[in-house]
């Protein structure tokens, strides 16, 4: 009787938790078959014909914005962000393994970070900025504005990666005369280099993206998202899905080595231990 | 420095008789990266913010001041209310259809996939559409809503419609659909970890004790699932109440927000204006986050 039950509950659900995928993924699958939209097509299905006509449009520059800058301008930003966010969260997991003065602040400051609207952090860097006679720029109050964002995530997760995490291994290694920096090269960081890798997947992929923070401090140049964002208002031809179609795919391949790597990662732990 | 940090932490923990900087030192010093940055670019733009908003201004400048005119210029005006009602209206509906949907999809995740390999793919196949871009995913509706999209040419073929629905496409209906699109994940991640967290014997003994499906879920799981739909409640509320450009789009600049209203200020230079807003508004995020923490102790659950 109830592992009746338990069947039909399970493929309502399975039914629900396909549409939520078809859901999530249906849009995006439109916006990449348009992208091939032919030359005289329009926004809207039907395909008025194949062609790339559209991402050639998007690589000559009097097309559109200057596209390829602003990528180059997106990609560095997420890589300097990326390095950054791995660096300070780990410090600050490591830190957050003993209890000092003011780290439930700084804790709930960092969760303050990630709940305050973005619209006000940006403006504040804006103001801030501005009364500081300093020019606005993407790698710096932008950069800055991005590490608001992105450095609550990692530390987070570093922060529940150390609570998981068992002192004993330390303890193993140092009874068996390692140095507190092998301990650590070691024994720690080996243990935890899939979280870190996670962290920086996060730090540039949540950068990458990123714009409501950029908006009143990227200053002159654009970044890629708003380059974007610019375009929705102005731009009625598919070189706007074709510049979709062009970052999706980037993003896919930036997931996809991240967690390639991950699992090597994890296979060869499994492996020695 | 990692390396000096470490070092020293590790021999403070066990053998305190060594030469080696006190544990809360280094502590520190781990933590100060953060504390800087976030001191900088978070804590000091906000003071900043709350003192602009007493300041006045005109078209050149802003002038170092202490009016309470951007307040109430703002509290007094009904547009501003109409706005704070409206922000609320997308975030309720928002956060209702989240939260269902995403308690229903970490469910099935959780209870009804047998093997980790398959969860975890799953799981992804969730997750990786959230590292993309939340513009490109916003103007992905495009085809599917508009006057001549996938859904009002499908719905014509079949002859259920005479002609277009003109409200699919920049109307409030566009604008909760993205919203939902876009924020669901913040839900299931959360609860899908809580569920996991979840000892499997609680529900064996509920059963053995002769309670049924329903009351399993009701009496055992949902109280449990509590702290994760909390925590994915934070971040959908906060990301609706503070959004401004899927509004923006998908209405086709017929609805507003309370971000859109400062976003608008802001491309006029009228930073103190928007400042009083942003503290307005910084205010009831901050309370509804207090609302929901009273539920739970996100500190406990990580």
């Amino acid at each position: 009787m109830s592992h009746e039950r338990r069947t039909l509950e399970f493929y309502v659900l399975a039914a629900f938790f396909t549409l939520f995928v078809l859901f999530l993924y249906g849009p995006l699958s439109a916006v990449l078959i348009l992208s091939f939209q032919g030359p005289d097509g329009g926004l809207t299905f039907p395909l008025n014909g194949v062609s790339l006509h559209w991402f050639y449009n998007l690589f000559e520059k009097q097309a559109v914005g200057d596209f390829g800058a602003s990528f180059r301008r997106s990609f560095t930003l997420g890589l300097m962000v990326m390095v950054v966010n791995v660096i300070v969260a780990l410090l600050a997991g490591l830190a957050f393994r003993h209890r000092f003065r003011g780290s439930t602040t700084l804790f709930y400051v960092t969760v303050a970070s990630l709940v305050v609207p973005s619209i006000i952090i940006s403006l504040g860097i804006g103001v801030v900025f501005q009364q500081f006679g300093l020019r606005p720029a993407w790698y710096s109050s932008g950069f800055g504005a991005h590490l608001t964002w992105t450095l609550p995530f990692g530390v987070l997760i570093m922060f529940a990666v150390f609570n998981r995490f068992s002192p004993a291994y330390e303890e193993a290694a140092r009874d068996l005369g390692a140095t507190p920096w092998q301990t650590f090269r070691h024994v720690v960081l080996p243990m935890i280099a899939p979280s870190l890798i996670g962290v920086g997947l996060f730090g540039f992929t949540l950068s990458y993206d990123e714009f409501a923070r950029t908006l009143m401090t990227s200053g002159t140049y654009n970044t890629l998202p708003l380059e974007i964002y610019g375009m929705t208002t102005n731009v009625t031809t598919p070189v706007l899905y074709a510049l979709g179609t062009v970052t999706t795919l980037f993003s896919f391949t930036i997931i996809l080595v991240a967690l390639a790597v991950i699992l090597v990662l994890r296979r060869r732990q499994a492996k020695i231990s | 420095m990692t390396a000096i940090a470490t070092s020293g932490e590790i021999k403070a923990g066990k053998a305190p008789r060594f030469l080696a900087a006190p544990q809360w030192l280094i502590a520190y010093l781990q933590a100060t990266p953060l504390i800087l940055i976030l001191g900088f670019f978070f804590i000091l733009p906000i003071l900043t913010i709350f003192v602009v908003s007493f300041w006045d201004y005109d078209f050149a400048g802003l002038y170092p001041d202490f009016l309470t005119m951007n307040y109430t210029d703002t509290l007094g005006s009904w547009v501003t209310w109409k706005t704070y009602l409206n922000t609320l209206k997308f975030t309720a509906i928002t956060w209702a259809l989240t939260l269902v949907i995403g308690f229903w999809v970490a469910y099935f995740l959780a209870f009804h996939i047998r093997t980790t390999t398959m969860q975890t793919v799953l799981f992804l196949v969730c997750t990786v559409p959230f590292l993309t871009s939340n513009i490109i995913r916003m103007i992905s509706w495009i085809p599917v809503l508009g006057r001549n999209g996938l859904v009002n040419s499908t719905l014509i073929e079949l002859g259920i419609i005479p002609e277009p629905i003109e409200w699919l496409l920049y109307s409030d209906f566009a604008v909760v659909l993205a919203m939902v699109h876009l924020n669901t994940l913040f839900m299931v991640t959360p609860i899908f970890n809580t569920l996991m967290r979840i000892d499997r014997s609680l529900i064996e003994a509920a059963r053995d004790c002769g309670a049924t499906g329903w009351q399993i879920l009701w009496n055992v799981i949902l109280p449990l699932a509590k702290p994760g739909m909390a925590i994915g409640s934070i971040f959908v509320v906060t990301l609706v109440m503070a959004d401004f450009s899927t509004v923006q789009v998908m209405s086709g600049g017929q609805s507003a927000s309370v971000a859109l209203m400062m976003k608008n200020q802001m491309s006029l230079l009228q930073y103190p204006a928007a400042a009083a807003n942003a503290v307005v508004l910084l205010i009831v995020v901050l309370l509804m986050v207090a609302a929901i923490l009273r539920v739970v102790d996100i500190r406990k659950e990580l």
